[in-house]
């Protein structure tokens, strides 16, 4: 029996974590159901826009979107394990307690890159412009925003451990106001003062700019890097307070 | 003597439940040596499980210390971690795995490499008679199946101390005799020390040598379960008659009987006694002699509940437990 490392632990609870999902493919997609529905009932209300398919516009928030929906509903693993005993065996194994937050909301990268591919490659057929190297930097932000969202919502996970309504209500009363002010389903430009300052406070709208112009080919310096700021800074936190929560967790 | 397995001193837990503060443990000190088979015995509530979590690393002793494998459980808990083997009272395997991958998951958690992992896994599979199952989700799995699936997860890393809280609970007769053969047979072949929980009173006297009677948080009793039952409690001998005036005359004639207790009810006599079924037959000639007739004999051991009943004033049964009845013919 060898030692292990704060690395080994972590990927011992990332495969674990894993595993479901190679063993099940198919489970990525239910997460999915709600985007896909926007992508095919409220694209096509979108009014045309110069130059191009109103896809090219609302694909990258429709991605977004997707990471959103997955990550935040991630906890409710964590809280049917809490409660059938498996967190807690964890607990007793020498697996270090940054690790168990650490791994987990790493594999939330995964889903969200066949989510996007997914969506991605549905779209391309109706007039969706790809642009590979774009959409690659889209999704390597995207994937610092999941391993935030991801680790908050275990956290959230790890606070209702005795109420788990706790957690349903605050992960529905957070989404749609997040999804909203990241102007993913309309533009939060024209709208009044105390909205886009709402959205400006909002670390997924710098998100969805951003995704919006890789997607679109472009690479604007300042957009990208308001992202990625927004994107680490949620990483940070999310790890940050999901570790602490993980070592009061029993 | 043995080296000291678990040490605690003044061991405390309170737990704050709306502003109302609950001693579950209080100054408990235990001293458990190696490769000794204990069982922590007492009604829920009584502070065992509690006493488990704080041993297991779970949570933080309020105040007092705890030593396990010679690591302290607050300052050396990795140390602790590796040791100790534990069982829960939930299922260990998340539902949505499978129970071969769950256990190589907890091989690599003890740094055991994947291909150590495999092997181990396989081979508790095998010995768990958990073939059948073993690449099912979880969710799919009976009670009985999940429960010994918990046992093979709590052994992958061969623990030097086990540590199960109510490993029999809601088991079927024949998953508990299983499970029981199981524990017994670790303890056999690799001298594992084991710390069980269990408010069975029949588990804890037909497995451990030693059983820690819990109450309010405080040990209340500890020996092997025959010494607490010949020190506690004795046997008890109950005596039939036709009539409540034979049963009246037989309770002033038993009266003379050293160290007994005997109370009668209507035509029943009870006797509580050590050596029950060697007084008996000189009872009956006493009784015979002095011309009271005894329709009926039944002579029963004690049981743990008996001491229980003893030592608290309450019984710790919880339906009905079966205890070895010897019938005399009279």
């Amino acid at each position: 029996m060898s030692g292990t490392t704060m690395i080994t632990d972590t990927v011992t609870v990332f495969s674990r974590e894993l595993r479901p999902v190679l063993r099940d493919p198919f489970s990525v997609v239910f997460s999915m159901i709600q985007p896909l529905v926007f992508l095919g009932l409220f694209a096509p209300l979108l009014p045309e826009v110069e130059g191009g398919s109103a896809l090219q516009w609302f694909v990258p928030g429709i991605v977004v979107m997707s990471c959103l929906f997955s990550t935040s509903f991630t906890g409710s693993n964590l809280l049917f394990e809490i409660q059938t005993g498996a967190h807690e065996r964890m607990l007793v194994t020498p697996l270090r307690r940054p690790a168990l937050i650490v791994g987990r909301a790493l594999k939330e990268i995964v889903p969200m890159i066949v989510q996007t591919a997914i969506i991605v490659l549905v779209c391309v057929p109706f007039g969706f412009d790809l642009h590979v190297l774009g959409v690659l930097a889209g999704v390597a932000i995207l994937a610092v925003m999941a391993v935030g969202l991801g680790a908050l919502s275990y956290t959230l996970a790890l606070a209702s451990k005795n109420t788990e309504w706790m957690f349903w209500t605050v992960q529905q009363t957070v989404l749609f106001p997040l999804l909203l002010l990241a102007g993913i389903l309309l533009p939060v430009d024209d709208g009044p003062g105390w909205l886009r300052a709402l959205s400006s406070a909002n670390p997924l709208a710098y998100v969805v700019d951003a995704e919006r112009a890789l997607f679109n080919g472009e690479f604007p310096a300042s957009t990208v890097l308001s992202a990625v700021v927004a994107s680490v800074a949620v990483a940070a936190l999310g790890l940050a307070v999901g570790t602490r929560a993980m070592r009061r967790s029993s | 003597m043995n080296a000291t397995m678990i040490q605690t001193s003044d061991l405390t837990r309170h737990f704050t439940v709306k502003k109302d503060v609950v001693e579950a443990v209080r100054g408990l000190d235990l001293h458990v040596a190696e490769g000794e088979l204990v069982a922590l015995l007492g009604p829920n509530g009584a502070g065992k499980s509690t006493t488990l979590r704080m041993l297991t690393t779970l949570i933080p002793p309020t105040s007092g210390t705890a030593t396990v494998a010679g690591y302290d459980v607050v300052d050396r808990q990795r140390d602790v971690r590796r040791v100790i083997g534990y069982i829960g009272q939930g299922n260990g395997a998340a539902h949505s795995q499978r129970g071969r991958d769950e256990l190589v998951s907890q091989g690599r958690a003890y740094g055991m490499s994947v291909r150590d992992a495999k092997a181990r896994a396989d081979e508790l599979v095998a010995s768990l008679d958990l073939a059948a199952v073993a690449e099912r989700p979880v969710s799919s799995l009976s009670g009985g199946q999940r429960r010994r699936l918990d046992i093979a997860m709590g052994l992958i890393h061969a623990p030097r101390l086990l540590f199960l809280d109510e490993p029999s609970t809601g088991l079927d007769p024949q998953n508990r005799a299983n499970l029981q053969e199981h524990i017994l047979k670790l303890r056999a072949e690799h001298g594992t020390t084991i710390v069980l929980t269990t408010h069975y009173l029949d588990e804890a006297d037909a497995m451990a040598e030693r059983v820690i009677v819990i109450d309010h948080g405080t040990v209340i009793a500890d020996d092997t379960p025959a010494r607490l039952k010949a020190e506690h409690s004795g046997d008890l001998i109950t005596l039939g008659f036709g009539s409540a005036a034979d049963a009246g005359r037989a309770v002033t004639r038993l009266g003379a009987l050293a160290d007994a207790a005997v109370s009668a009810d209507g035509a029943v006599v009870e006797v509580r006694v050590a050596g029950g079924p060697r007084l008996v037959p000189g009872v009956l000639r006493d009784l015979d002699a002095a011309g009271i007739a005894v329709e009926s004999t039944a002579v029963n051991r004690p049981t743990l509940d008996d001491v229980f009943l003893n030592l608290t004033g309450r019984s710790l049964r919880e339906g009905v437990v079966t205890t070895s009845t010897e019938e005399v013919a009279a």
